[in-house]
């Protein structure tokens, strides 16, 4: 289960990034992993919960976009989606396909976070919801930005 | 409000620096590291106790890293060559990084060490994302496990830079179909060169060191079409 590895290696790349650009807690981040990239989205959900307890980026929402593999072919020109598992050949040609376009990201993209007057504004209302029951447990609402 | 941070930044970023570094390191001394990975039992132990004795019957210098997540079984089977090994303890991890391997280098690795094998965890997913700074990347399939492993494991077949057959002196008994094999290697990584070894019976064995040397002497290594992309931003070089 590399996938908690992989996350982290996010927690600490994201801290790093709270840490030169100032804020409070991350209300959420958005990763691109390639469909070839060896990830199981669902595996590095569950593990980035773990990887985040008790940091800034406790509570994120984690948005996880998947990138299709593309290759060219030098021969024809054409651009295929690889599938998977991957066909890295033109039948056309009968020749391998010259190069990978995308497939194969593992990338934090971007980071939503909040300053500490935004996190007291976040955990007021979220105490009022509690107070009028309507918090049913559900994972923190995030503002829009 | 929220600020979105436009980070952009790849998630193996630090292992991928940590490799590069000792990539160079390791260049700047000569060694040529080369990467053994595998399901459990493939045979990556077997072989390269192999490996090793004709290696060191030749009077070449080779030494060996084991990597497991416990036991030192493997480096005790690898010592019987004569060359220098060191078992790795994981800790837990499915993998070896870089940072980690260089850890243990550094202060053991002799300094005139021409090839460096290094057995990584058994395991055929979570190795294959890291890069370990090494020359050659072999990925090894045992004759029992099956012909379409390449479809299952596209990450580590794709990114393979040879392919080993191993066990094929009992291919017969388990029907391994090799037609469907190469197919199946190809269909992932097209050109990748295929090589098919026994460590019982010795086949292929220094066909396989061959290559390794060929290797590091600097003779070129095949380019899998999946390296062409990066983790970052879709193709690795930029037109
Ligand atoms: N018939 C036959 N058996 C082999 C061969 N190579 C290895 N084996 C057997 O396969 C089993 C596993 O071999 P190992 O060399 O320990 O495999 P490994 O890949 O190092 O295993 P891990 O390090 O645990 O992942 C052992 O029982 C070996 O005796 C071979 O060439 N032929
Ligand atoms: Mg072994
Ligand atoms: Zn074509």
């Amino acid at each position: 289960m590399h996938e908690l590895s992989i996350a982290t290696a996010v927690v600490a790349q994201v801290e790093e990034a709270v840490r030169t650009n100032g804020g409070a807690r991350v209300a959420s981040l958005r990763l691109r992993i390639g469909e070839l990239a060896g990830v199981v989205p669902e595996a590095l959900r569950f593990s980035f919960g773990l990887a985040s307890e008790g940091t800034v980026l406790a509570g994120a929402r984690l948005e996880l976009d998947t990138v299709p593999g593309r290759a060219r072919c030098d021969g024809c020109g054409r651009e295929y989606a690889v599938g998977m598992p991957p066909l890295l050949w033109c039948d056309g040609c009968a020749r391998p396909l010259a190069e990978l376009l995308s497939g194969r990201e593992l990338e934090i993209a971007e980071v939503a976070l909040m300053d500490a007057s935004e996190v007291a504004r976040v955990d007021s209302s979220d105490a009022r919801r509690r107070d009028s029951g309507e918090d049913r447990g559900t994972p923190r609402a995030v503002s829009d930005t | 409000m929220c600020r979105v941070v436009d980070l952009r930044q790849a998630v193996l970023a630090k292992n991928d620096a940590s490799a590069l570094e000792l990539r160079e390191h390791l260049a700047a001394r000569g060694t040529a590291e080369v990467n053994l990975l595998s399901s459990p039992g493939s045979g990556k132990t077997a072989l390269l106790e192999r490996l090793l004795e004709r290696a060191v019957e030749a009077g070449i210098a080779v030494a060996a890293v084991t990597a497991d997540l416990a036991t030192e079984n493997d480096a005790r089977r690898l010592a019987r060559a004569g060359a220098p090994v060191k078992q790795v303890l994981t800790d837990g991890l499915c993998h070896l990084e870089a940072g980690m391997l260089r850890g243990h280098l550094d202060g053991w690795l002799p300094a005139d060490t021409r090839v460096l094998f290094v057995e990584n965890v058994g395991n055929l997913v979570c190795p294959a994302s890291y890069d370990l700074g090494e020359s050659l990347r072999i990925v090894l399939v045992s004759v029992t496990e099956g012909e379409d492993k390449p479809l299952k494991y596209p990450t580590a077949f794709g990114l393979a830079q040879l392919v080993v057959i191993t066990k094929t002196d009992i291919a017969a008994a388990v029907e391994f179909d090799a037609e469907a094999f190469h197919r199946n290697v190809r269909r992932v990584n097209p050109g990748v060169p295929v090589l098919a070894t026994s460590a019982r019976t010795g086949a292929g064995v220094d066909d396989l060191l061959a290559r390794v040397l060929d290797c590091a002497d600097g003779e070129p290594v095949h380019r899998p079409v999946y390296e062409s992309a990066s983790a970052t931003r879709g193709t690795a070089e930029a037109p």
